[in-house]
């Protein structure tokens, strides 16, 4: 089939782009490991209340510098709904629910995750700003969703 | 082709039904789009306890579903008949079916969502559990628009059989991509709705597996997108050339475009489940690189416009680099409300390889910037498009023609739609961008400072809404002169022709086993191991909620 010269130029550069835009994205994701939440761990929706970590639901520390905060989400709040981090810490967030699809962002930052039934969501951020932060729920989930709400503080260290 | 071709009589009724029920969707649709930008102004509240969320459903259903898929099957049904000939009996008889179960499905589906049994958006997502008669709706709405996409299948095959050896008319042969693309796409959406969730909520099975249906949801729902998107398409390529007075620019590339898309537009779905759990990143990754392959026909399509625009305006004495803009026929609103349509779809174009690319998407996805995004693509480019077809379209199919003033009225319907999505799209990004969420009520989230810094823009956006609720009382003054008052003569069906430069179209582009192959194919390759992954490694299924 014939192609016009100039619909060429403009395909290969317009083909291009798209390949340049897609090399960005797999090394930023499979070299530099910027993936997006994609936990596979699944668990029992009805059980969360029993099931570790998410029977004491909270901020733990696994080490030096390193954190794990386990909250869990059901309508309309997240537990727990005030959670203080040190500056400067490595933060691995596990989030699940206990009944519909919740979302979980924290306005100003890219963790943003779908929390669903059935599986804990996970995603690693690095607190290296102080101040407050709001998590909020940004998938429908009923009547009060708009209510759905926590606080991150994040306060200089001792 | 010859130009007095006219849409058969009988045919024209049918295809205007489609168009009726679509322009009333519009009307109560735009109503509730208006109360929701008015809700979260926080400067209003909903009347008599009216739930924020009965009226999104609303919204999202009468507008994502209703008038799209109404106003394209009855666009496709003038299309087809104006060239492939006039329909027999037996085709037109069940497009009537079809319409029908639609309608039907339609009402029910309202009823439901309106009575606050089916609060649950348009994506329905589980485990909230809507009315089992408001999933029953939806299955007659798919089923309706099945049979109505069997009868084009069956015009068309009537067609190659009359007219052996010929390559199909353009108009029908995208006609029949777009309906085989529906078809493939919407099996997910049936599969879901009949084998988990009606028997779900009817309490035949206590359980559901809520990714499952998630992903089953999505194989259809960015297909459907592009189902919104070919009619549009359809209007550029083969009757927007007509409408100035030039010439398409290649029949074979407008077909190819088409081909790339019925290949390209359905295994991409995970580029809306970027972050969710459950699915490996590798097997999102595949899509989003599949998701990128579907802008190349877009790039064609825009480079196919322009060309043609130019060649135009030189034939008329255009000189310099962009002398030809001027020779186009801006004060046609046939011509006018498409074109700025078109000009939008360069943003939102752009913006949507934003959603699709994982690190930004993690910035805005489940944010204001996504319901942004799609009032540009749907609500902008498609919709007007729409309206520039419905133009000529409707007084076509009623036997009227569009006086100056109704003209006149259709370009200034443009400009406001314009200056109204301007407002409403611009501040829905830029809220997105400082972590606005999408579908919710007014809130502050407990005052969060965060939260106070969106309320401008959430103003802004009533303001945009506003407009844009004129520019759909104006739209349905048009229609409504169009279909009922104006003056009564014969208006034109334009249907371009091919350039004289332009290659014969190869015969091979209407080889659909081949064509269908490639889509199942790439469809298998992009779903299957995550599937199988999902249904081996299920969690417990989940309960149904009804928490509004």
């Amino acid at each position: 089939m014939h192609i016009h010269k100039y619909e060429k130029i403009w395909l290969i550069f317009g083909i291009g782009s798209l390949f340049v835009f897609l090399t960005i994205i797999g090394v930023s994701a499979f070299a530099k490991g910027n993936q997006p939440p994609s936990c596979l761990t699944t668990i029992d929706p009805e059980k969360v209340d029993q099931t570790p970590p998410f029977n004491k639901p909270g901020l733990v520390k696994t080490g030096d510098n390193e954190y794990q905060l386990n909250m869990v989400a059901s309508a309309f709040s997240y537990t727990p709904s005030q959670v203080e981090i040190p500056k400067g810490a490595k933060v691995t967030i596990n989030v699940t629910t206990k009944d519909v699809i919740h979302g979980f962002e924290v306005v100003g930052t890219n963790i943003n995750m779908m929390v669903e039934p059935g599986y804990v969501n996970s995603f690693t951020k690095t607190f290296d700003k102080a101040g407050e932060y709001t998590i909020l729920c940004n998938e429908y989930c009923g009547a009060g969703h708009h209510m759905m709400t926590a606080r991150i503080k994040v306060v200089d260290k001792q | 082709m010859n130009e007095t071709l006219k849409v058969d009589r009988r045919d024209a009724k049918l295809a205007l039904a489609h168009i009726y029920v679509a322009f009333i969707a519009l009307a109560l649709g735009g109503l509730a789009g208006l109360l929701q930008t008015l809700v979260r102004s926080g400067k209003f509240t909903l009347p008599a306890n009216i739930s924020y969320y009965t009226i999104l459903t609303t919204h999202g259903v009468l507008l994502g579903l209703v008038l799209t898929t109404f106003f394209i099957i009855g666009f496709q049904f003038a299309a087809v008949s104006r060239t492939a000939g006039t329909f027999s009996d037996r085709v037109r008889f069940w497009g009537w079916i079809g319409f029908w179960l639609m309608t039907i499905g339609t009402a029910m589906t309202a009823f439901f969502i309106l009575i606050g049994e089916a609060s649950v958006l348009y994506t329905f997502y589980a485990p909230l559990q809507a009315h089992p008669g408001f999933y029953l709706g939806l299955t007659l709405v798919v089923v309706g628009s099945w049979i109505s996409g069997f009868a084009i299948f069956a015009h068309y095959a009537r067609w190659k059989k009359e007219h052996p050896g010929q390559v199909s008319p353009l108009l029908t042969f995208m006609a029949v991509v777009n309906m085989v693309l529906w078809l493939v796409c919407s099996l997910g959406v049936a599969a879901t709705v009949l084998i988990q969730l009606l028997p779900w909520s009817l309490g035949l099975v206590d359980r559901i597996n809520v990714l499952v249906s998630r992903t089953l949801f999505w194989y259809f729902g960015h297909p459907l997108v592009y189902f919104w998107l070919l009619p549009a398409y359809m209007v550029w390529y083969a009757i927007i050339p007509k409408i100035i007075g030039g010439k398409i620019f290649s029949d074979s590339l407008a077909r190819l475009s088409f081909i790339l898309f019925l290949f390209f537009s359905i295994p991409v779905g995970f580029h809306h489940q970027l972050m969710e759990p459950g699915i490996d990143p590798f097997w999102k990754y595949v899509q989003v690189v599949l998701t990128f392959m579907v802008a190349i026909p877009s790039l064609m399509t825009a480079f196919a416009m322009f060309a043609t625009f130019e060649m135009y305006g030189r034939s008329k004495g255009a000189t310099g680099l962009f002398g030809w803009l001027r020779k186009l026929p801006w004060g046609d609103a046939r011509f006018f409300a498409p074109f700025v349509g078109m000009l939008f779809f360069i943003p939102a174009g752009a913006g949507g390889l934003v959603n699709a690319s994982h690190q930004l998407n993690q910035v805005v996805h489940n944010t204001i910037w996504v319901t942004g995004h799609f009032h540009l693509t749907l609500a902008t480019t498609v919709v007007l498009t729409f309206f520039g077809a419905a133009y000529w379209l409707i007084p076509h199919l009623s036997g009227r023609v569009m006086t100056k003033a109704m003209n006149r009225l259709a370009i200034i319907q443009t400009i406001v739609w314009v200056v109204g999505m301007t407002f409403m799209s611009g501040s829905m990004h830029f809220a997105g961008l400082l972590g606005a969420p999408r579908r919710s009520a007014f809130s502050t989230y407990g005052n969060s400072p965060q939260a106070l810094e969106w309320i401008p823009y959430q103003i802004a956006q009533a303001v945009g809404g506003t407009i844009l609720f004129i520019g759909i009382i104006l739209v349905l003054v048009i229609v409504t002169n169009l279909a009922f008052f104006a003056p009564k003569g014969e208006t034109e069906f334009p249907v371009g022709e091919v350039a004289e430069t332009a290659e014969r179209t190869p015969l091979a582009m209407e080889n659909w086993k081949l064509l269908i192959g490639i889509t199942v194919a790439l469809i298998l390759i992009a779903y299957t191991i995550p599937f199988i992954d999902m249904i081996q490694n299920a969690p417990p299924g989940s309960k149904g909620y009804k928490l509004w």
